[in-house]
């Protein structure tokens, strides 16, 4: 069981209630959305469908739908909503004195 | 030899007694109406819905000019007629204008009763009759008038109260009787209504006799009988109506009350007839627009000879038209010796249901909170039917008489043919289900396109629904013209007219008013709203960037792999080298991989990485480009073929007029993207007849053409008029592009709005009316003020920049450290 290996990847502020932004890293790129009450989300910016940017899409609630295809993906736990099937990649997400730090521990052990 | 028939009055009766004539005998009368009011004919049950806001006055017109025109009639409108000669069979009207009949009409309605107190006549004091009335209500709601008083509380007060608060004024009703509504509805009921009412916030006094009315030269408040004084801005004389039989008095004929007339409406001059609230029959005289209308059938018949049974007196249902509340009665509910009742209550559920019962046979009906069975309980008050068998179970209505299933259709299903289900057309259950059948009708929309049932007060959609639905089986899709999404039962039109009438202008504020159920809404449901929001207040509301789809947030179409396309504007096609080296600069530059033209005549660049795009936007800034908005539910392109200019059979200068279009109309958004054509000649090289809106140039000036399509459906254009001039054409354009911008459904291209709303209306609202076409017009000008900026500069300017760059970059061994 490691520890995490959480980074810090913004400020809380850089993200617009009901928007997203995203995070490069050398395996790809995550999705981190800011809910209209204020919870943050991160996953993998890939939908199951057809790999479509999930940042790029209309945040509602605790949902993002997919710009390509209107692919309905929920933000905590990754599974995609009905009639659809799929899941994506989470990342682990705390909030801490105003910065957004994402565990990429997980992400790491499957890379390896 | 036409005869000639002379109208006076162009209410809701006579113009129903000139559709019938019209259809039954299309050129048998030279036919002149006069009206005093300097309109057309329109429906006086909707201006509740207009002063509410819910509805717009040319949605309530019933024939407007071109109506007329058509069919040949003379209406002359602001005329009283003042004299009638019957020996000479001559009219006279106010400033000498006169005009010979065979056949007179005479339909001059009633006047507001004017209750006998001092101050009655002060500048404020308003009865509640027509559209001035309504259009002074609004005006005083508008300057910010805060206290309106309604004296009466009857069917009309408690509209013009209802709508009143909805402009925003605090709402006062005194009424004389003990409780409201009292000729429609039995106590308990009254209660109800007044107990809901209160619930809105409008103040109800019954038991209120008003003593005076005071004020010096502008009403200041109300003074009743028990020294109660209360301050009014307003005051609403709604208190009932008289047969305004004047005309009929001086001419000599009987009168009464109102002017008598026989069961075939017949007054006491054979060569005259009446209909509407001026006459009177057998004691009786009306008020309502079901028994008017069965009037008017009459009286075409006759003027036509065709032979009738004559009018009879019969019982008559009433439905209070405010928006949420439900309320019906029907036929004779008195309380007597000789009668029964049978009642059904449930407070909680604001439920009440109460019959009358004579002999075995109902003759009155209250319902209160659900008035499904209400057309039920009235086929039987009429048809008299024993209902001892099914005394039981009566109360809940056909869903269980006889033990039927529980089929939300059951109800209507249980109806006889000559059921009437429209009371304001007056409109029979089989004629609605044979036309259904017969036109393979699928929606609302076409029923009331196509037999007008529900297109009127629209108190009877319920059961036009259920009849769709049980006559098409599972062919009925309600759902597909009905919500705009999971979040809300309301449809786009619905959601549209709230957002007019309740003066909606932020999103938050309207779901939180329009009860959505789910916080903050749906992928769906946002852009529409924002679309809503932005056309209907302009320069005020602020467009929320987060319900904007991604290729209107970022001013480019997302492609398959996340990279954008980026098109250029090329005005009506036309390019340069300048342009075209611009672009083959920016190509190389940012190593764009695919170069395109594309279907509306400009060039797309695609496969462009976003982070790159507000500098590829810099550079063709500084060719002087500027967005395409290749991406928007906006003006897209305006094709041009090259016209006078080059073609040796121009006729026009097609790429000069489709540029002024395009330079006049970019930016605006749309409910659906737009995409406009002009051709130059007939032989229409730039293919103008199958665009959203296309011109086709001829000698004699410009063809305007609409609603084409050639994507999923393939349709060729209606023709919606000639023009004379490019100034002409230009403004015809623009006035439809905003009727659709204000009417049209989020997504729903032109010819679909088209389709919904009908060419004839379009074509009265933008081609025939003029005044109507200049407001359009202006309002779109004043809307593209805010709407009319390259986004492309702001944004190579730093606007939203965080969109175009990464919150932060990890790399893996960073991370894995």
């Amino acid at each position: 069981m490691t520890s995490g290996m959480w980074k810090d990847v913004g400020s809380i502020d850089d993200i617009s209630a009901q928007g997203a932004r995203v995070v490069k890293t050398s395996f790809g790129r995550i999705a981190v959305f800011k809910s209209l009450d204020g919870q943050v989300y991160a996953i993998e910016d890939k939908c199951p469908h057809l790999g479509g940017p999930l940042s790029q899409g209309i945040v509602h609630g605790a949902r993002v739908t997919c710009p390509l295809h209107n692919w309905v993906i929920d933000l905590s736990s990754g599974g995609v909503v009905g009639p659809d099937e799929g899941c994506v990649n989470r990342f682990p997400v705390k909030v801490e004195g105003g910065r957004i730090l994402l565990d990429f521990s997980v992400r790491i052990e499957k890379a390896a | 030899m036409k005869q000639k028939l002379v109208v006076v009055g162009n209410g809701m009766a006579p113009g129903r007694v000139l559709e019938r004539l019209l259809e039954a005998d299309p050129d048998g009368f030279e036919i002149t109406i006069f009206n005093a009011e300097k309109r057309v004919n329109y429906d006086r049950i909707m201006l509740s819905p207009v002063l509410s806001g819910e509805k717009k006055f040319e949605e309530i017109v019933i024939h407007g000019d071109a109506w007329y025109e058509q069919h040949a009639i003379a209406l002359i409108k602001g005329r009283k007629v003042i004299a009638i000669d019957r020996e000479a069979k001559r009219v006279t009207a106010e400033g000498g204008m006169t005009a010979n009949y065979d056949k007179l009409l005479i339909a001059t309605g009633s006047v507001p009763f004017i209750i006998p107190v001092p101050g009655n006549d002060l500048p404020g004091v308003l009865t509640y009759r027509d559209l001035d009335d309504v259009h002074a209500m609004m005006v005083a709601a508008d300057q910010g008038k805060k206290n309106a008083v309604v004296i009466g509380g009857g069917l009309l007060g408690l509209e013009a109260a209802a709508g009143l608060k909805a402009q925003g004024m605090d709402v006062t009703v005194l009424h004389l009787m003990e409780t409201l509504m009292e000729r429609q509805l039995d106590k308990t009921g009254g209660h109800l209504l007044q107990r809901e009412l209160e619930r809105r916030g409008i103040r109800v006094i019954t038991k209120a006799n008003t003593r005076e009315i005071l004020g010096e030269d502008h009403v200041t408040g109300v003074r009743l009988e028990d020294d109660t004084t209360m301050p009014a801005d307003l005051v609403i004389m709604a208190v009932g109506i008289r047969p305004n039989s004047e005309l009929g008095k001086q001419a000599g004929l009987k009168v009464n009350r109102g002017i008598l007339v026989d069961d075939k409406l017949h007054t006491s001059d054979p060569d005259i007839l009446a209909v509407g609230e001026c006459v009177e029959f057998e004691n009786n005289v009306y008020g309502l627009v079901a028994p008017l209308y069965e009037m008017a059938n009459i009286a075409a018949s006759e003027l036509t000879g065709a032979e009738t049974e004559g009018f009879r007196h019969s019982a008559l249902a009433t439905k209070l038209k405010v928006t949420g509340i439900d309320l019906y009665s029907a036929g004779d509910f008195t309380e007597g010796e000789d009668r029964e009742e049978i009642v059904l209550r449930d407070a909680m559920a604001g439920l009440y249901k109460r019959l009358v019962i004579k002999d075995d046979k109902i003759i009155g009906a209250v319902l209160y909170g659900d008035t499904a069975d209400g057309a039920w309980f009235f086929q039987h008050i009429k048809n008299q039917t024993d209902i001892s068998d099914m005394r039981d179970t009566l109360i809940f209505g056909p869903a269980f008489a006889g033990g039927a299933p529980l089929d939300p259709t059951a109800a209507v299903a249980a109806l006889p043919d000559d059921a009437e289900i429209c009371g304001c057309n007056g409109i029979c259950k089989s004629k609605i289900v044979d036309t259904i059948t017969k036109k393979e009708l699928t929606s609302l929309d076409d029923v009331r396109a196509h037999t007008k049932a529900s297109a009127s007060c629209g108190s009877c959609t319920g059961l036009v629904e259920q009849l769709l639905a049980l006559t098409l089986g599972d062919g009925y899709d309600p759902s597909a013209v009905q919500p705009m999404c999971g979040c809300t039962d309301l449809g786009h039109g619905d959601v549209r007219r709230f957002i007019v009438a309740k003066k909606l202008k932020t999103i938050p504020d309207l779901m939180q008013e329009l009860e959505w159920n789910s916080s903050g809404g749906c992928a769906k449901c946002r852009p529409a709203l924002n679309y809503y929001m932005v056309s209907t207040w302009p320069g005020e509301y602020t467009d929320d960037y987060q319900s904007r789809y991604i290729n209107e947030r970022v001013h480019a179409n997302i492609q398959k792999d996340g990279t954008y396309s980026v098109v250029p504007r090329m005005w009506g096609g036309v390019t340069s080298a300048k342009e075209l080296r611009a672009i083959a600069d920016v190509v190389e530059k940012f190593d764009i991989p695919s170069v395109k033209c594309t279907g509306g005549q400009r060039i797309d660049m695609l496969g462009v990485k976003k982070e790159d795009l507000p500098a590829v936007w810099a550079d063709l800034n500084d060719a002087g480009m500027v967005s395409g908005h290749a991406y928007a539910k906006g003006l897209r392109t305006v094709k041009t073929c090259v016209g006078t200019d080059w073609c040796r059979f121009g006729t026009q200068d097609s790429t000069g007029l489709g540029i002024r279009i395009e330079k006049f109309m970019w930016g605006s958004w749309t409910p659906a993207k737009v995409k406009m054509s002009v051709s130059g000649f007939p032989l229409n090289c730039a293919e103008a007849t199958c665009k959203d809106v296309g011109v086709v140039c001829v000698d004699s000036g410009y063809e305007i053409h609409f609603a084409g399509a050639a994507g999923l459906d393939i349709k060729g254009t209606e023709v919606l008029c000639h023009a004379d001039s490019e100034d002409e054409t230009l403004q015809i354009i623009v006035a439809l592009v905003q009727l659709y911008r204000e009417q049209g459904h989020y997504l729903e291209r032109i010819y679909k709005w088209t389709r919904r709303v009908g060419i004839d209306e379009i074509k009265a609202a933008v081609v025939e009316d003029l005044e109507q076409r200049k407001a359009l017009f202006e309002r779109f000008v004043y809307s593209q003020k805010f709407s009319q900026s390259d986004p492309w500069s702001a944004r190579a300017s730093g606007r939203d920049a965080f969109e175009f760059h990464p919150m932060s970059t990890i790399s893996f061994s960073e991370a894995a450290e």
